[in-house]
């Protein structure tokens, strides 16, 4: 039984079958890639994973209980985080302010009207944020403006605010997208590192094999909306049925 | 002080200085010259009105200053506080105390059920939604619950809510002494209550009335602060930035936006109350949806999501507003006088659009000036000034200290 469980998943937009009867099993603490040319169904799948989508039929279960039907900041609350395609942090506010909101978002639950205390003096909150950001490399950043960042370190501090709510599945979609080659390594470098130090579960949405192969224990192949297997990188390598996925579709 | 930083408390300090000083700093000119009866703005009525519509536009800027959520039916609030305070002093007694109170009770309970229905959706859908209810509660006082023979004659129609002698006041003092309608008071101060002080030439009047307002103002001004600085306040802000990321934060933004809206009606239904302080009379076109249009354009005028710009657009609009409707045409004559007689008339014919009952139409150009060539209100102009001169000052400092550091 893994930590996250889809089974018999169908999504339809009107006489499209995005998804068909998907399922698939994210084993706890491990990093399980979906890979899939375009119009695979990957986003629609991750889109129902975070209650972004209702599916049609079938049901989605995070650590035994049903996700279906919860709003996306509930299904946070159970321990799923997201890392969009593009860098979705607040544009407006300091690094060291971004890292703050997830912290007293998991502190504070849903509301907490603390309208007269001051920001200064929530001294705890802003030790966690400066020891998240020390530990992404970004702490001289911290009262930088952070839609100045460049697209590696938005997706960095991203990730860090995912990571502030002690998440135990962090869902990201094509992280590296549109990045340069160095970010991308920077970004594979911090996957790899948020694995070893923390007993999370990763499952991470890719275009980029080179990412997916230096990152992935497992990976699920869909292809028009349909897993077509689920293996391990070394045997996914070689699959014929893949390779006819992907050839079939580019040629 | 008072759980504020350097920075805020100086500027709480600066606002409390022109408040209690205002009537020196607006009256300028000495009485009775051409440029008092223009220029001068030291009189109570508009006194008042600068601090009154300051608390109005102080709480606009809580809801879309810091969520972005932009309220087009603000004056409801303003009129609900209004009527409420009016009927107050009709039916409890003359102190403003109660009226305030009532008015902010009120208006919170409307902006709560309006606030819970109107953000279930954003941007300009939840701009038409409070237009809607606002245009809603302008008919209401305007024709459904203003009608004269009806038992539900809550507002009194066009005419406006006002105090008669036979309202029952059960506090007492249904009628002053000399039979005529009561004043309102603050324990006894009548808020009409003005003390002049004659120095040279110039006049200086001190009103109560004004002074309750402004102290009222300052306690306003400081709640803004307290809540932009607090983690309520980088809260939305950060709605503001980015709602995606937010729900995607395990935070439900509902009851921080509905706080927001809450508390920034409460402001508005005081400042109604207040109004009705000043001058026990309540219509309905405080209510028109014109009236949340000016709401709108002072919080842009000042700066949006500024501390002090709401203030400083409330003070511009109503003292233009207040100039310009005073300059008629033999005004413009007097002061053209030096130039050729054609030519006088001429530019007088095309000023005569823009001045007195044209006033909207300067007001209208003034607007678009600052938001095309200062999309940030009055206040990034004052920032771009202080700017000018820090630069020049630091450029000083590094030339001395014989290194530079690195431009932004």
């Amino acid at each position: 039984m893994g930590i996250l469980e889809v089974k018999n998943v169908n999504k339809r937009f009107g006489g499209l079958q995005a998804l068909g009867d998907v399922n698939l099993s994210v084993q706890d603490q491990t990093v399980h890639a979906i890979i899939g040319p375009n119009g695979a169904g990957k986003s629609t799948l991750l889109n129902v994973l975070v209650g972004k989508l209702v599916p049609d039929t079938g049901s989605v279960m995070f650590d035994g209980q049903s996700v279906l039907g919860r709003k996306p900041f509930e299904i946070n609350q159970m321990g799923i985080s997201r890392v969009f395609q593009t860098p979705e942090i607040f544009g407006d506010l300091s690094v060291i302010e971004n890292m703050m909101i997830p912290i007293f978002a998991r502190r504070d639950g849903a509301f907490r009207l603390h309208a007269i205390e001051h920001t200064e003096n929530e001294k705890e909150i802003i030790e966690q944020a400066e020891h998240m950001l020390e530990s992404l490399n970004m702490a001289d950043a911290r009262h930088d403006h952070s839609a100045a960042m460049s697209r590696g370190n938005k997706r960095r501090l991203e990730i860090g605010m995912c990571l502030a709510q002690n998440p135990r599945l962090l869902l990201l979609d094509e992280p590296t997208a549109g990045m340069a080659r160095a970010d991308t390594n920077a970004t594979i470098d911090l996957l790899k590192q948020i694995k070893e130090e923390r007993d999370i579960t990763i499952a991470i949405i890719e275009h980029d094999m080179h990412v997916v192969f230096s990152l992935a224990e497992r990976i699920t192949v869909l292809a028009q909306g349909t897993p077509l297997v689920e293996d391990t990188p070394d045997n996914i390598k070689g699959h014929p049925k893949v390779r006819e996925a992907y050839l079939g579709e580019s040629a | 002080m008072l759980g504020l930083n350097k920075k805020d408390t100086t500027l709480l300090i600066i606002v409390a200085i022109m408040a209690l000083f205002a009537p020196f700093i607006l009256n300028p000119f000495p009485e009775g010259s051409s440029m008092a009866q223009m220029f001068n703005a030291g009189y109570p009525d508009l006194m008042q009105r600068f601090v009154i519509f300051g608390i109005l536009v102080i709480g606009f800027n809580i809801l879309f200053g810091l969520t972005g959520y932009l309220s087009f039916g603000h004056a409801a609030f303003l009129g609900i506080g209004s009527y409420s305070a009016v009927w107050m002093f009709k039916l409890i007694g003359m102190n403003v105390i109660p009226a305030i109170l009532l008015s902010m009770v009120v208006s919170g309970v409307f902006a709560l059920l309006i606030g819970y229905v109107s953000l279930r959706r954003s941007g300009i859908y939840f701009s038409i939604l409070t237009l809607a209810f606002a245009q809603m509660c302008y008919n209401l006082a305007y024709s459904v619950l203003g009608n004269p023979a009806s038992s539900y004659n809550l507002t009194n129609g066009e005419t406006g809510l006002q105090l008669s002698l036979n309202d029952p006041r059960i506090l007492g003092g249904a009628v002053s002494s000399e039979g005529s309608l009561p004043v309102t008071n603050f324990f006894g101060i009548a808020m009409r209550d003005s003390v002049q002080l004659e120095i040279g030439s110039w006049l200086f009047t001190f009103n109560a009335g004004y002074y309750l307002c402004a102290f009222i103002m300052l306690i306003s001004f400081y709640v803004s602060i307290r809540i932009f600085r607090s983690p309520f306040g980088l809260m939305l802000r950060a709605v503001k930035s980015n709602q995606q990321r937010m729900n995607y934060t395990g935070l439900n933004t509902k009851p921080y936006t509905l706080a927001a809206f809450v508390i920034s009606g409460i402001y508005a239904g005081l400042a109604g109350g207040l109004l009705s302080s000043m001058d026990p009379l309540a219509g309905a076109e405080r209510m028109h949806w014109t009236a949340s249009g000016e709401i709108v354009i002072m919080a842009i005028l000042g700066g949006v999501g500024t501390l002090i710009g709401p203030i400083v657009g409330a003070g511009f609009n109503e003292y233009f507003k207040n100039i310009l409707s005073k300059i008629n045409d033999s005004v413009l004559h007097q002061w053209l006088s030096f130039m050729p007689d054609g030519l006088e008339d001429a530019i007088v014919g095309v000023l005569h659009f823009f001045v007195g009952k044209g006033w909207h139409l300067s007001l209208g150009v003034l607007f678009m000036v600052v938001i095309i060539f200062l999309p940030g209100g009055l206040v990034e102009g004052g920032q771009r000034i202080s700017r000018l001169f820090r630069r020049k000052k630091t450029d000083d400092d590094a030339d001395k200290a014989s290194h530079s550091t690195p431009a932004e």
